[in-house]
């Protein structure tokens, strides 16, 4: 076995796992967390399985740094939404009235 | 219940999709060849800069319109003045002062050691957006209130630059087609318009949050 | 604009970003004149797919596979003619709708913007990986619309729809990677001919996980949860953009899969599509019927009329059935962006959501309720609407093929929208309580709404031209 299959078959596992806590998990910021490794876990995949036999594919490494850079700003969106609902659900409390 | 279901489906997943990647064989296509022969012509020497920036560039283009999204967004739903900065202890803020310089001195690095070698854009971007988050958690960079039209530029400038040319090149035939010639300057020339725009959107993603800060540090 | 497949996707790009420069509320009028460009150049691009078979254009110059390749056929240019029209008609509300104090109007343009960039982009493209980043585009610009100025109830709502987004476009980035991994190429054109019934285990399940992310970011029953919060939730404009375009575009991106590199192996589950949408048309009519508030009614029609997307699924041997499914897309966009106006002109009139304070509302606002009218007619299907030129196709490619079911269910799926339409006429009909309180609304506001319905029943006229055009196969 390449070291780039091994990639790939732990990528498989990452992203059940990221995908598993996504629909089982309520916390939001574990939440985002799943979601990180469910993107980890099809990087890997992308990267490893192109690279199976051994000599490394610059295609799929692109994609995946185009990937990152897309996770990073959903990951951004989501912990701006999950603080902003924080913040209002402490609303409740008279310093914070706006929203 | 469902804990038990979702475990077993996953498992389940694993087994089935690992098993098909075991037993695949070679693949139909391989792009290592193509990319290759035409590295010559893409105007940069390292492959993944020439996928990410030539061959896949239209990828890179919407890549950065996702990240102004979610800025835009945040600036949406976020609407207080910044909290004023704590100031941390001396010797923090003295070693990030002392950090800064440098930092900014490894970003120029990145950003010309691309065209050959791992580095470009995005990981110049990610430190100079490091550079004003330390500076920012030490108590030395405020937060940043609604933008101003200098950052808005800012913030824009590598995306309006890289989508100017994207549609300049258009009289060369097709989107994004570079000259042969010329290609490793535009390339360049994108790449530092993305590298200060990517380091203000990053810091962005960060001190426009800084303003839905409770009390926490 | 030399090419209009590319300057489709440049122009929204750019006013998107103009607007956003030009400082918070601003750039309606950047908006305005960028998108009407694009109105004109779908108009030239659906000539140019018509006379000429489908539109391409090479990224970069290099070609697939190695580069990135857009094109455009009688399928796309239909989606793009009727994104950039529609989007017009909303536009124009909108500038109208935001008050000029107003946060939520403080990023629409850019977002927005950025939005129609996504949507263009996403019908253009031909390459799987390019694909996954469209529909990050539209899905966070969706998201940021929904919750931009929103209370609690709506930042939850689109942290909801975020992670349904996500997990949607997580499924299909997954799918893609083991396509790279077993093919070696994304490139939509050239995996076609790879692909075969007889390919590796591992395609089939590419494809059902590429499959299943689409369908939770269309919102098809039981992945519906995230939409009526969402969509009932943002402000009228919002919600006309999202209900009518934004679930459009994965629906376009499945059956454009399906038919496509997919065909192979798709027919293998034809069946689970028009199940699971045959549950969403009875369990979204319900709970439209039973809504109490306006917009979530309107919202969860959406859950109902998406459904009748995925019973074209088990059909499609028959060419009726895909005509189908674009009119429908076509029906229901107009239909429901003329809804949510209507609603939103409601809303600024009496300061109320609730079907109950529709009291009245037929003496003070006659066009509005006439385009609730027009537009429910289109829902139900009546003719001459194009709801029932969509219907008529679907029960005669159901009943070509002896598959009687999809039919009784096209029909009681609009009588059940009948009801519910029926039962917000009949509330307006109804006499005002003396006194409730009803304040000016602009008349742009009105017209569009009126504009936008009379659009949905309209086109059932053209509905000859509009299957001429999407015959163009690539």
């Amino acid at each position: 076995m390449t070291s780039g299959l091994l990639f790939a078959l732990v990528g498989v596992a990452l992203f059940a796992l990221g995908l598993a806590g996504l629909v089982l998990i309520g916390d939001v910021l574990r939440r985002i967390l799943a979601f990180n490794l469910m993107g980890s876990g099809a990087f890997l995949v992308l990267v490893g399985l192109a690279q199976r036999n051994g000599v490394p594919d610059a295609v799929p490494q692109a994609m995946v740094l185009t990937g990152i850079v897309v996770a990073v700003a959903a990951t951004a969106l989501a912990l701006a939404l999950a603080r902003r609902l924080d913040a209002q659900r402490e609303g409740a409390l008279p310093e914070d009235e706006d929203g | 219940m469902k804990r038990l279901a979702v475990f077993c489906l996953a498992c389940a997943f694993v087994v089935l999709t690992g098993g098909a990647l075991i037993e695949l064989g070679p693949a139909a296509i391989d792009l290592r060849g193509q990319v290759a022969a035409q590295l010559a012509a893409s105007g940069v020497s390292h492959p993944v800069t020439a996928v990410l920036l030539n061959f896949r560039g239209y990828d890179t283009l919407l890549e950065v319109a996702v990240l102004l999204i979610a800025l835009l967004a945040i600036l949406a739903v976020t609407d207080k003045p910044p909290a004023a900065p704590v100031p941390a202890h001396p010797l923090l803020q003295a070693v990030a002062r002392g950090a800064t310089p440098a930092m900014i001195l490894v970003a120029v690095y990145l950003l010309w050691a691309g065209a050959h070698r791992p580095g470009g854009a995005f990981q110049a971007g990610a430190v100079l957006a490091a550079a004003a988050v330390l500076l920012h958690l030490v108590g030395l960079l405020p937060g940043w209130g609604a933008p101003g039209l200098r950052l808005r530029l800012g913030l824009t400038a590598g995306f309006a630059l890289f989508l100017a040319l994207a549609a300049a090149l258009l009289s060369q035939g097709a989107l994004l087609q570079y000259p042969p010639a010329a290609a490793g300057t535009l390339i360049l020339v994108i790449e530092a318009g993305l590298t200060v725009s990517l380091g203000l959107i990053l810091a962005g993603l960060f001190l426009f949050l800084s303003r839905d800060e409770g009390g926490e540090t | 604009m030399a090419d209009p497949l590319v300057g489709l996707v440049l122009l929204p790009l750019g006013w998107a970003t103009l607007a956003f420069v030009l400082g918070p509320g601003r750039g309606a009028w950047a908006a305005l004149a960028g998108i009407a460009a694009q109105a004109w150049l779908a108009w030239l691009l659906a000539a140019q797919v018509g006379a000429g078979g489908t539109a391409r254009h090479a990224v970069g110059g290099w070609g697939a596979p190695l580069g990135i390749d857009l094109a455009a056929d009688g399928l796309s240019a239909a989606l793009l003619l009727l994104t950039q029209w529609l989007a017009l008609g909303v536009a124009l509300y909108a500038r109208s709708y935001f008050a000029a104090g107003d946060p939520a109007r403080r990023y629409f343009w850019p977002l927005a913007g950025f939005l129609l960039a996504g949507l263009n982009a996403l019908f253009v493209a031909n390459d799987l990986f390019n694909l996954y980043v469209t529909l990050e585009l539209v899905g966070l610009a969706a998201v940021g619309l929904v919750a931009a100025a929103g209370g609690e109830r709506q930042i939850a709502a689109a942290l909801r729809y975020l992670f349904a987004a996500l997990a949607g476009s997580g499924l299909y980035l997954f799918g893609v990677a083991l396509v790279y991994g077993v093919y070696g190429t994304v490139s939509i054109a050239t995996l076609a001919p790879l692909i075969t019934p007889e390919a590796p285990r591992l395609v089939w399940i590419a494809g059902g996980l590429m499959a299943l992310g689409l369908v939770v970011k269309s919102a098809l029953f039981p992945f519906h949860f995230w939409l009526p919060p969402a969509h009932g939730g943002a402000p009228a404009p919002v919600s006309a953009l999202l209900s009518a375009l934004v679930v459009k575009a994965s629906f376009y991106l499945l059956l454009r899969l399906w038919l496509g590199p997919f065909a192979p192996l798709a027919p293998a589950a034809a069946w689970l599509p028009a199940l699971l949408g045959a549950a969403a048309i009875f369990w979204g009519s319900w709970r439209a019927i039973r809504a109490e508030r306006l917009k979530p009614l309107i919202a969860w029609s959406t859950v109902a009329q998406l459904g009748y997307l995925f019973l074209i699924f088990p059909l499609l041997a028959v060419p009726a059935a895909f005509g189908a499914g674009v009119m429908q897309v076509f029906a229901h966009a107009l239909a429901k962006a003329a809804l949510f106006a209507a609603a939103g002109v409601f809303i600024q009139a009496t300061g109320q959501d609730t079907v109950a304070g529709l009291a009245g509302a037929a003496a003070r606002l006659p066009v509005t309720l006439f385009a609730i009218g027009l537009a429910g007619m289109t829902l139900a299907g009546l003719p001459p609407s194009a709801g029932f030129l969509a219907k008529w196709q679907l029960i005669e490619a159901a009943l070509a093929l002896g598959h009687w079911p999809i039919a009784v269910v096209a029909l009681a799926g609009g009588l059940m929208a009948a009801v519910y339409v029926f039962r917000v006429l009949r509330q307006a009909f109804c006499l005002a309580p003396a006194g409730a309180p009803v304040a000016a609304v602009p008349r742009a506001l009105e017209w569009t709404a009126f504009a936008l319905a009379a659009a949905s029943v309209l086109l059932g006229f053209f509905g000859v031209d509009l299957m001429t055009l999407i015959e163009v196969r690539a």
